[in-house]
Formats: C-alpha cells, sequence, structure tokens
C-alpha cells in the first residue's frame, strides 16, 4: 500500500500541481509538500506529493552503484 | 530515477550479494524486511536466489491490509449494507475477509462501494451525492495516514458534512517494539520501510538502537537498494555494532516530512489498536482529535455489527509476526489462494502470502 512513484512537477495552481509521470500528467495536492517547485522531482503517494527527491543524493547512489559495477569488473 | 544499463545493475547485484556471502560466512542470520512493498519487491527481483542460505528474509506486519483486524471489516461492511451511506476505498480492501462477508460480495449485491487512487476522490463523492453519507475506509500506515488527515482538513475548508472516514490507520515502530518485546520472533536486524520512513523520518526508530541494539537500515524499492539494505545490515552484524543507519537517502531526509507529520497530529491523535495477529497494542494506531470528531464515522453513524469470529486453521496471525513461513499454513495454496483468500495476508498484492503464492509457486509445490 506504500507504494509511490516519482513525477516532475510542471505546472503549479494553489496547492495543486500538474506532474509528469513517465510522460503521463496528472494533478496532485501539494498540501503536505507546500514548498515543492516547478521542475523538481516529487515522490507522490494516494494524490499527494509526499517528499522531494533529493537530486544530489541520487547522483551519488549512482556513483556509488555504477563504481560497483567498475570494481566486480576488475575483480574478475 | 536511477538511470543504469542492466549490465551495470547486474554487476552492482554481484558486488552486494558476493560481499553479503562473505560477510554472513556460516552463521545463521534473519533479517525481517517490515514492509509489503519490500516482500514483492523482493520476489520480483529474485532477491532470495541472489542470498545465501545462511541469509534468511522473513516479512513483518507491514502490509496495513493484512494487519486490519476482522472487526474493522465486519463494521466496514454493516456500513456498506445501509442505504443513504456510499463507501469509498482503496482496491486492496474488496476482497478482505470479514466475519462472514467481504465487501467485493457486499459491492456485487447492490451495495455503493467504490474504489479510489486517492481519498480527495471522496470529496468529489461527497458533493455529487449531498444526501449520502460518504465513508472513507482509513487504512495504511504514517505514509498514508497524513493524506487521509489533509482530505478532512479539505472537507472542513469546503465545509462538507457529508464525509466521515473509518480509522484503522496504524504506526510501524509501536508494531516493531511488540514483536521485539514478545522474543518470540527471533530478528537479527531489520529492513525498514522506505516510505513511512520519508513521512516520519528517522528518530522513531531510534528505540531501536537504545532499548534493544537491533541493526536497522532504511532502504528504498530497487533491487540494489535492498541488495545495499541487507548489505549494511551484514556489516554491522559482522562488526556487533548496531546502528540506525539510511539506505534511501534520496527520499528519507533524516526529519521525514515535517509538514506531513504537522498535519497528522493536527487530525489525529494516537489510539490504542488491535492488530490481526499481533492483537491489541497500546498506541499504535490513530483516531479523529474531537475537534475533527464530525468526520469520525462511528461517532455520527449508529451501525450494528456482527458478532466477530477468525478463521479456523488460518495461520495469517504466525505470518504477521514473521514466525513462519506462508508453507506452513495448511490452508496455503490449499483452500486459500489469491482468488479465494481465506486470511488477510492472501488478499492484499502486498501480504506475505499472496506473494508467496504468486512468485514462489515453482519452489512450494515442490
Amino acid at each position: 500500500m506504500c507504494l509511490a512513484v516519482p513525477g516532475k512537477i510542471v505546472e503549479i495552481q494553489d496547492m495543486l500541481a500538474t506532474v509528469d509521470v513517465s510522460g503521463v500528467t496528472r494533478k496532485i495536492s501539494l498540501m503536505l509538500l507546500p514548498e515543492a517547485k516547478v521542475g523538481e522531482f516529487v515522490l507522490i503517494h494516494a494524490g499527494f506529493a509526499i517528499q522531494a527527491i533529493d537530486e544530489e543524493e541520487v547522483r551519488k547512489t549512482l556513483e556509488l552503484f555504477k563504481e560497483l559495477e567498475e570494481y566486480a569488473r576488475h575483480d574478475q | 530515477m536511477l538511470d543504469m544499463t542492466n549490465e551495470q545493475v547486474k554487476k552492482a547485484a554481484e558486488f552486494f550479494a558476493g560481499e553479503i556471502g562473505n560477510l554472513a560466512g556460516s552463521r545463521k542470520i534473519r533479517l525481517m524486511e517490515v514492509c509489503g512493498t519490500h516482500t514483492v519487491a523482493i520476489f520480483k527481483a529474485g532477491i532470495r536466489q541472489l542470498l545465501p542460505a545462511s541469509v534468511e528474509l522473513v516479512s513483518g506486519p507491514g502490509c496495513p491490509v493484512c494487519v486490519t483486524a476482522n472487526e474493522y471489516l465486519d463494521t466496514a461492511i454493516a456500513y456498506s449494507r445501509q442505504p443513504e451511506v456510499i463507501i469509498t476505498t482503496f482496491g486492496d480492501m474488496l476482497k478482505v475477509p470479514g466475519s462472514s462477508s467481504n465487501l467485493a460480495t457486499e459491492k456485487a449485491a447492490g451495495a455503493d462501494i467504490r474504489i479510489v487512487y486517492s481519498p480527495m476522490e471522496s470529496l468529489d463523492i461527497a458533493r455529487d451525492n449531498p444526501s449520502k453519507k460518504i465513508i472513507f475506509l482509513a487504512v495504511g500506515f504514517e505514509t498514508t495516514a497524513p493524506i487521509a488527515a489533509a482530505v478532512v482538513l479539505m472537507a472542513e475548508q469546503a465545509k462538507i458534512n457529508n464525509f466521515y472516514v473509518l480509522s484503522a490507520h496504524k504506526l510501524v515502530p509501536p508494531a516493531l517494539k511488540a514483536l521485539l518485546m514478545a522474543k518470540e520472533t527471533h530478528v537479527d536486524g531489520f529492513l525498514l520501510p522506505g516510505h513511512v520512513s520519508a513521512m516520519i523520518g528517522m528518530e522513531p526508530y531510534q528505540f531501536l538502537m537504545d532499548e534493544f541494539q537491533t541493526p536497522a537500515v532504511v532502504a528504498g524499492f530497487e533491487p540494489l537498494d535492498i541488495l545495499q539494505g541487507i548489505y549494511m545490515l551484514l556489516q554491522q552484524i559482522h562488526a556487533g555494532v548496531p546502528i540506525l543507519e539510511n539506505q534511501y537517502g534520496r527520499i528519507v531526509p533524516q526529519k521525514g516530512n515535517v509538514r506531513a507529520c504537522e498535519i497528522l497530529a493536527q487530525v489525529y491523535e494516537r489510539t490504542d489498536a488491535t492488530w490481526r495477529g499481533i492483537g491489541s497494542l497500546p498506541s499504535s494506531g490513530l483516531k479523529l482529535r474531537k475537534e475533527y470528531v464530525a468526520f469520525d464515522a462511528k461517532e455520527n453513524i449508529p451501525v450494528v455489527v456482527e458478532p466477530t469470529k477468525e478463521h479456523a486453521g488460518c495461520r495469517c496471525g504466525e505470518v504477521l509476526r514473521g514466525n513462519i513461513l506462508p508453507t506452513l499454513c495448511p490452508l496455503f495454496g490449499k483452500n486459500c489462494r489469491p482468488e479465494h483468500p481465506v486470511g488477510s495476508c492472501m488478499v492484499s498484492v502486498e501480504g506475505t502470502c499472496a506473494a508467496w503464492y504468486k512468485y514462489g509457486a515453482g519452489r512450494w509445490q515442490g
């Protein structure tokens, strides 16, 4: 039940945002994440943005996982 | 979000699997994934097959539908039979068995039960049906409860007076505490739920360190997130130093979602709650505060509920406590299947028994 999907905010009107989720747009509430801005990625659950996605942390995680790929390659 | 090629994912997974094997050695280690969304992700990605035989993953009480008590279902069913009531609910509640019926059967018999993606849709239904009473079945953990709270505030602001909630919201940390205090289930480490934590942050789990010295890692839902989470748990276990760690920093800030927690605390307060399979736990559920009692279905709409009875032979409770695997239940795969569930763990797609049935079929039949 705690499934949530990432989406990019393309427009904000009052507390309602239009988000792009893998090419599909839908309206969500920003009541639980009022500081969200256009262009940001947010996590969406049951019609609400519930958390901002920290792009710096995304980059760090990706870097780590890709380093492991290199590590595994050299290890063989 | 994580833009990687299949080859890159495979190599990183091989790294984690290898290191997990090295750290585990021959020692038997039992880890609990608390969240039902993790349970499904673990099966889908085939994570068990990557782990050494000595590392066991058991599911915890983290599927909200599964831990909802029979009595709640019986109350919802009784409400659905009232002609002036429209029930709104998430889809996975429909087939959960109550004592003698379920919502799907009631819907087929003519009850007005509507599946919603967001509880917000209940407000549109309320506006469109002013002569009806709209009851939202407010089920879910800390991920979902602030959303239901926000919808109550929206209803108040829009002066909608025919919208109600029937709350069975539950809180994850008290359930973990109860499991550890019961000492019936041995757990060497917890893989903590990513999206509950996105709301509540890290602090509510600190008791796992302070009182129980049990390793714990908040993890995301990609296969590599889960593998890294398990790897971090193994590192802690190997070093003998339990730490509360966060693998899912891209979604889970230390403090969680402060605004969501404020809205939750404004609308709801803690109450004792009954968990299927675990029993009544103090301060483990949520009820509307008295300021919002006008939205509480139970306080405003009288209902007569049939006496609750549990299904004989069903071992959902032990499955939910991580005590047994579904295959040890005598009903599993026989009388109890996804198309005819006896227990709640077979109903929700995130239920442990449903996940075992769907993804583990070849193995348990053998």
